[in-house]
């Protein structure tokens, strides 16, 4: 072993560090994968040593592989072993690495719960706030619950670095666990007024972070944020502030009324341009929510749109970007004050920004009338035609057709127009938007029952150049656009002035190139013109025209009946064999017009978006209800549902098909970059060359710049700038009319038809050019009027909406580590507190009853999980021991010894090693949280090496079956006093069960017994602990705890408490009834031992009479009570015992006749110690006070003589623990 | 909140990345069915389109941008500033102010200076565990938690001392180790008296 340890630290010289692994990736750029797989190996060499640094080092390295994209999530376990290294350095390198590439789903997060426990109540704050910072990223919800009170206590810490963590963590504690935010609540307000602005500033992030959910919980803290906002002067609690009161304002005028002054104030006065915008962003959203209730804020709103004003026009980019976006904020409710600055958002179209020019683009949707629109669209084809990125322009066209699309085509005067410029957009190179489109133009003439005619044309001579669409491989997307074209001809083919033509321009060869839903709409509508065709001709003498069509149609198809695409192929077919049969009727000069025509009668109407989903349920009808058994899964997987109407739906359809297309180009593009990464041979594209890439579509396309200087212009097209000039001459031509008209008619009449927000000029007054009747969407009968919820149900704030003003119930308090006597008792305390821990378990009963349910749910689940860990690895299973799974099984095996009460139930709430911590150390010692640390090394090797690990399972099992032997020989010896509990432990817990609490004081009405605990956080105070049992029949009541000082100890009392008052227990007892209270003590001098005398007073109450008793009694401060368990490492063990400034002191214990392990563990248990190494019959130990003396024990048996040699650096201290020790062996 | 924020150099090599979120592809959402590899790319993927929109910005554009596909949703902004040769994104929801993060971001870098005396980009690569911990004191877990520089300066440094008391990283007490493990050896005497053990060590951390 000494040997192996060497070796590793020789080897150590030559590991590489963080420094040197960074310098050998840069010098390898070749071959990076290659030498990051060789360091990787290296890494996993390095992990499986024994020493903490050289880990420590390698997961530093892991770290920043990490970040390269490499899974380290293998190493996880290490990372934990480093996180709990007793030294700073690496324990700061391990909680780096956790908050890394830990998460919720990470399995070993389990094992930290103790680990994290022990560094928060660190007395270094930097191993807390190291453990605080780690925790934030990735807290879980099982941490979260057993950590929360641990993290709330830390929010009254005396130093402000840590109180302002503690503060900023409890958010993501509410987050993962909401019934903490109830409990937590009251504290987290009381930091906001923390003396420190750091943790002040903290709070106040906190609760606006909450507050934004769930805004109307957080309502009455308004006067608090009132106040501070009028006081602080640091800018970012400012900002927060406001940002929170813009959200607080929509739920309570009154607030917005009080808050325009001081905002308006802080607007003229402040310099900082953050706050200036904040407090304009809140003034918007305060006059939003106003606008309803007051109707004169003109001033503010001409005082935000001023500034903002200055904002846009300022050099500064940020400014006017965010001067748009505030903007369009006021456009909702106050659209004409923006409307003034057209100007200046037109202007900013020009921005050579990007972002500005998307963000004016979102103004001027809001901002466009029937009287600007075509204005506006001109201008923006205007920048479609110059825009060079495919990004933009593909925004500038979904904006063009938002904003003549918006509230049903609600400022479109001119159909006509709209048409035209779809079909200008249809020149766009390259979009994606080909689609959008052509949905629009189906929507339209579907819609506008007289733009049909118009709508025909054009799409016929769109089908009649498809060859200038579909040329360009470029144009991919815009072929979409033909979908459309085809099936508007084909619909409304009555109004085709040349059927002939376009049928025949539908069915050229090229088509067959188009992708195939498009195809097979081509054939579909070719098939509608067709039965035109023959109307059109039926009646005429000469049937040469109509025989030519059919045969048209019978040399055309047989190229789409070999289509590939199985529905163009099958509608094809279908087609060809009808024709040909048709063809067969037309030479016997039947006529067969009307029945072709039959073929595709009716009406399609639009239906609305939400139709299907307002289809009332029938009654008796259970849609979750198989309608036959379940078919297996393979089955299904094969049948998957075809698109059947493709016809009606065409947006779906085709949309599906596209996402399939850029799913399956991704795809390819990302096999096809592994492969020129694998190849030598590629020259792979120097990054700057990617700026030319702009759509991810089409990134693997060299993209040619097409000078456009020369538009492109399809022939026979409209321009529709040509509508402008028309549209404007019009409506000159109606002014005058409407003029002479004005002259006769009275001024009243054209009042009426005002609205109240429109433009100078009435809106009312622009007659659109056609008579437009929209068709309005179809909706099921019954349809049901509510709008549903779009709320998603995975938002994890929606758990945080909670009512915070109420008063905290009992069942709501946070669990709390707590001694759990009634777990396990020493056989010695059994015969005095027999009745104790069932009584415990009945008072509990009542508390919990109504929760009871909740936990049920929580027990089970938490069974599942343990049912999930049960797989984990045998290491794990280990470590476990001080966790959840244990609580578990602790509490299974009291359920088999008692009947199962609701304690239980509580047992699983807190299944938390918060509660586990005390259960498993009150039951096995040995599972104290540093003993696993102990054996981690072994056992993290023992998993590599499979075969070693069998040797060691082998060996471990008999030790287990000694340790099982030695345990019921322990009982027999102590007169199996406690034989029922040894029945139900399962081997786990070999060891007698122990407790630390020992009797205070009892007469006949009452028990006290107590435990004495060091305080982790102040070096100067210690918890005393009593259970209080009421023993008689009797009700007790008004209890007071008194204590007489000494000089060295003091009862912390309540502040205005004078120095001899007694302290109030907090309950009450029934008869039978035990419970649990606990007093701060604080000590100067640990180093002796000590004993306060106290009484306690208290009313029985019976029936007929009630009397005041009291109970003297004597608390016993031994040293070891001052002793906090600490782990210790091996090498900081060495380091410590090399120093030179520990003093020793021995003991003999002679006639010991128990087994070692038996031995170290009461020592542990009753003295606080922890076991740094055992080898045999030999044991170095080590304990630390709660003033930071240092405790070592070696400690070694023979023959039944037990000699312990101790070293501490306070000789007094130290012979009073070893006089305890001795006592307490004495005692076997 | 802050949801991410990335360091990469104008090539796009990444230079420190902290996720506050657990990022997952859209179409794995379900956990189970996401590995941690599927992690770790998503976060790479992050990476590229993050650099990708960023980079293909001039130095005299506003410094905002709307989120990426992959980080997703309206709520989500990138704030970024340009240094040199290295960009600093924050990826921040609407909770937080544009400014007051651009000037967060001006903190941060000041700080990096400070702490490394004219900072550039081979700091960062060298030393991107330190980096880490001076971002750890401005922000955690997502939200600011301190914008005071000189505040920020003098944690880092104490627990740089304290570090450095310890020894550091490369400075581990390799003779302590070998000298407790020898205590407990069986071959030495059984008897040791632990004031046999006596090497001295220079300075003895207070822990």
């Amino acid at each position: 072993m000494a040997l192996k340890i060497v070796k590793g630290s020789i080897d150590r010289m030559f590991d590489k560090n963080l420094q040197d692994l960074v310098r050998g990736i840069r010098n390898h750029k070749e071959d990076e994968a290659k030498y990051i797989s060789t360091c990787i190996d290296e890494i996993k060499q390095e992990l499986k040593q024994d020493n903490i640094a050289v880990k420590a080092n390698a997961v530093c390295k892991l770290t920043y592989l990490q970040m390269l994209g490499y899974d380290v999530s293998w190493a996880a376990f290490n990372i934990v072993e480093v996180m709990s290294s007793s030294k700073f350095t690496y324990k700061r390198i391990g909680y780096l690495a956790a908050s890394q590439c830990f998460h919720e789903g990470t399995d070993v997060i389990m094992l930290t719960t103790n680990q994290i426990r022990k560094d928060l109540s660190s007395p270094n704050q930097y191993d807390t706030g190291v453990a605080l910072t780690g925790l934030s990223c990735f807290v879980t919800p099982d941490l979260a619950r057993d950590l929360a009170n641990d993290i709330m206590t830390l929010m009254s810490h005396t130093k402000p670095y840590i109180r302002k963590k503690a503060v900023l963590i409890m958010y993501k504690v509410f987050l993962k666990y909401p019934e903490s935010l109830r409990p937590a609540f009251p504290r987290l307000k009381e930091k906001l007024e923390d003396p420190d602005p750091g943790v002040q500033s903290a709070a106040v992030n906190v609760i606006c972070e909450l507050a934004r959910r769930n805004p109307k919980n957080y309502l009455s803290l308004a006067p608090l944020f009132f106040k501070l906002m009028t006081s602080s002067t640091n800018n970012w609690v400012l900002i927060k502030i406001i940002k929170l009161f813009g959200a607080l304002t929509p739920l309570e005028p009154r607030l917005g009324k009080k808050l325009i002054e001081p905002l308006t104030n802080l607007i003229h006065s402040t310099s900082a341009m953050s706050l200036l915008y904040e407090c304009v962003n809140t003034v918007i959203a305060v006059l939003i929510s106003l606008s309803s209730g007051m109707p004169n804020h003109s001033a503010s709103i001409q005082l935000c749109v001023q500034k903002l004003r200055i904002l846009i026009e300022d050099s500064d980019q940020n400014l006017k970007y965010l001067g748009l976006l505030a903007m369009s904020k006021i456009l909702k409710t106050h659209p004409k004050s923006v409307q003034s600055h057209k100007d200046l958002i037109l202007q900013c179209l020009d921005d050579k920004d990007e972002s500005i020019r998307l963000r004016a683009l979102d103004l001027l949707y809001g901002m466009v009338s029937k009287k600007n629109l075509m204005e506006i669209v001109k201008k923006l084809m205007l920048h479609v035609d110059k825009a060079e990125g495919t990004t933009y322009r593909d925004e500038l066209l979904t904006k063009i057709i938002d904003i003549c699309s918006q509230s049903n085509y609600q400022y479109i005067t001119n159909f006509e127009w709209y048409i035209s410029i779809l079909v200008e957009l249809t020149r766009l190179e390259g979009t994606r938007h080909g689609h959008l489109i052509a949905s629009q133009m189906l929507d339209v003439a579907i819609r506008v029952k007289a733009i049909r005619g118009f709508a025909v044309a054009q799409m016929a001579t769109l089908l009649d150049n498809a060859h200038l669409l579909t040329g360009n491989t470029q144009r991919n997307g815009i072929c979409e656009v033909l979908y459309a074209a085809a099936w508007i001809c084909g619909e409304f083919s009555e109004h085709l002035e040349d059927p002939m033509q376009t049928l025949e321009a539908m069915l050229r060869p090229k088509v067959a190139t188009l992708p195939g839903h498009i195809q097979a709409v081509y054939v579909q509508n070719a098939a509608k013109l067709f039965a035109t065709v023959l109307q059109k001709h039926e009646g005429e003498t000469d049937s040469q025209a109509a025989q030519e069509t059919s045969q048209l149609l019978i040399d055309r198809l047989p190229l789409f009946v070999q289509s590939a695409n199985l529905e163009v192929q099958e509608r094809a077919s279908c087609i060809l064999q009808l024709v040909k049969y048709i063809q067969k009727l037309q030479q016997k000069n039947v006529e067969v017009a009307e029945e072709v025509t039959a073929l595709f009668a009716g009406e399609l109407n639009p239906v609305a978006p939400k139709a299907q989903k307002k289809v009332p349920i029938p009654e008796g009808l259970d849609l979750d209800a198989w309608i036959n058994e379940p078919p297996s899964e393979s089955e299904s997987e094969d049948e998957k549902p075809k698109v059947v109407f493709a016809k009606e739906e065409p947006k779906h359809y085709r949309s599906r098909h596209t996402e399939v297309d850029e799913k399956e180009l991704a795809r390819r593009r990302e096999v096809r970059k592994q492969e020129q990464a694998n190849n030598p041979f590629y020259i792979k594209a120097s990054p700057s060359s990617q700026k030319v890439y702009d759509a991810p579509g089409v990134e693997h396309i060299p993209v040619v710049q097409i000078d456009l200087s020369v538009p492109l212009k399809v022939p026979g097209m409209p321009m529709s700038d040509q509508y402008l000039k028309l549209e404007e001459e019009r409506r000159q031509k109606e002014k005058a009319e409407r003029k002479k008209k004005e002259k006769k008619k009275k001024r009243e009449k054209r009042g009426k038809g005002r609205k109240a927000d429109s433009g100078p000029e009435s809106e009312e007054d622009i007659t659109p050019a056609h008579q437009v009747d929209i068709v309005t969407e179809e909706m099921p009968e019954n349809a049901l009027p509510s709008d549903d919820d779009d709320k998603d149900p995975n938002d994890p704030h929606k758990a945080l909406d909670i009512d915070l003003d109420k008063p905290l119930a009992d069942s709501e308090k946070l669990p709390v580590r707590t001694h759990r006597p009634e777990v396990l008792k020493s056989p010695a305390e059994d015969r005095d507190s027999k009745s104790v821990p069932q009584e415990t378990k009945k008072k509990s009963s009542k508390e919990k009853k109504e929760k009871k349910k909740d936990k049920e749910k929580d027990r089970k689940r938490s069974k599942e999980e343990k049912k999930k860990k049960k797989k984990h690895k045998e290491v794990e299973e280990e470590l476990l021991e001080s966790q959840p799974e244990e609580a578990v099984q602790s509490e299974e095996t009291k359920e088999a010894a008692a009947p199962p009460t609701s304690t239980s139930a509580e047992e699983v709430t807190a299944p938390s090693s918060a509660a586990a911590v005390d259960t498993s150390s009150a039951a096995a010692p040995e599972s104290e949280p540093d003993e696993p640390k102990d054996t981690e090394p072994e056992d993290t090797k023992s998993s590599k090496h499979k075969k070693k690990k069998q040797k060691k399972e082998k060996e471990e099992k008999e030790k287990k079956k000694k340790k099982r032997h030695h345990h019921h020989h322990h009982h027999g010896d102590a007169g199996g006093e406690d034989s029922v509990q040894n029945g139900t432990v399962e081997e786990e817990e070999p060891l007698p069960p122990m407790s630390n609490y020992s009797l205070l004081a009892e007469n006949s009405y009452i028990k006290m017994v107590y435990d004495i605990q060091g305080n982790h956080q102040d070096e100067s105070k210690v918890v005393v602990s009593v259970i209080f049992e009421n023993k008689s029949d009797s009700f007790l009541k008004s209890m007071e705890f008194n204590v007489l000082d000494s000089l060295n100890s003091k009862l912390q009392r309540p502040e205005g408490a004078g120095p001899h008052d007694g302290l109030t227990v907090p309950f009450q007892l029934p008869p039978g009834v035990s419970n649990e209270a606990r007093f701060v003590f604080s000590v100067q001098s640990i180093v002796m031992p000590q004993k306060l005398k106290g009484t306690l007073t208290f009313i029985v109450k019976s029936d007929e009479s009630s009397t005041h008793e009291k109970l003297d009694f004597k608390l016993h401060f031994t040293c070891t009570s001052y002793l906090i368990t600490t782990p210790c490492y091996s090498d900081a063990y060495a380091k410590l015992l090399e120093s030179g400034d520990l003093k020793g002191s021995s003991l003999r214990l002679e006639g010991i006749n128990m087994p070692f392990h038996h031995l170290l563990a009461r020592i542990c248990f009753h003295h606080h110690f922890s076991v740094v190494e055992r080898i045999d019959s030999c044991a170095s130990m080590y304990s630390r006070s709660i003033q930071g003396h240092h405790v070592c024990l070696l400690v070694k048996t023979s023959d039944q003589t037990v000699s312990i040699d101790a070293k501490c650096d306070e000789p007094s201290l130290l012979g009073n623990v070893l006089d305890e020790i001795k006592q307490t062996f004495s005692k076997c | 909140m802050i949801k991410a924020i990335l360091i990469f150099n104008n090539h796009g090599k990444p230079r420190l990345i902290r996720f506050y979120q657990y990022f997952l592809n859209m179409q794995l959402q379900i956990k189970h069915l996401c590995t941690n590899k599927m992690a770790e790319d998503m976060q790479q993927q992050i990476i590229r389109e993050t650099f990708h929109l960023v980079s293909k910005r001039d130095d005299n554009v506003c410094n905002f941008l709307e989120g990426g596909s992959l980080i997703g949703g309206s709520d989500y902004k990138l704030i970024y500033r340009h240094y040199a040769t290295l960009y600093f994104v924050f990826c921040v929801d609407s909770s937080e102010s544009e400014l007051g993060i651009l000037d967060l971001i001006q903190v941060f870098v000041e700080t990096l200076d400070k702490c490394f005396e004219n900072v550039c980009e081979l700091d960062l690569i060298f030393h991107m565990d330190k980096v880490h911990y001076i971002l750890q004191e401005v922000v955690m877990g997502g939200m600011v938690l301190e914008t005071n520089m000189n505040e920020i300066v003098a944690q880092v440094e104490l627990q740089n001392r304290m570090e450095k008391s310890e020894g550091g990283l490369s400075g581990a007490p390799a003779r302590a180790v070998s000298a407790v493990k020898n205590m407990n050896l069986p071959e030495i005497p059984r008897n040791i008296n632990i004031g046999d053990i006596n090497i001295k060590v220079p300075s003895l951390s207070p822990f």
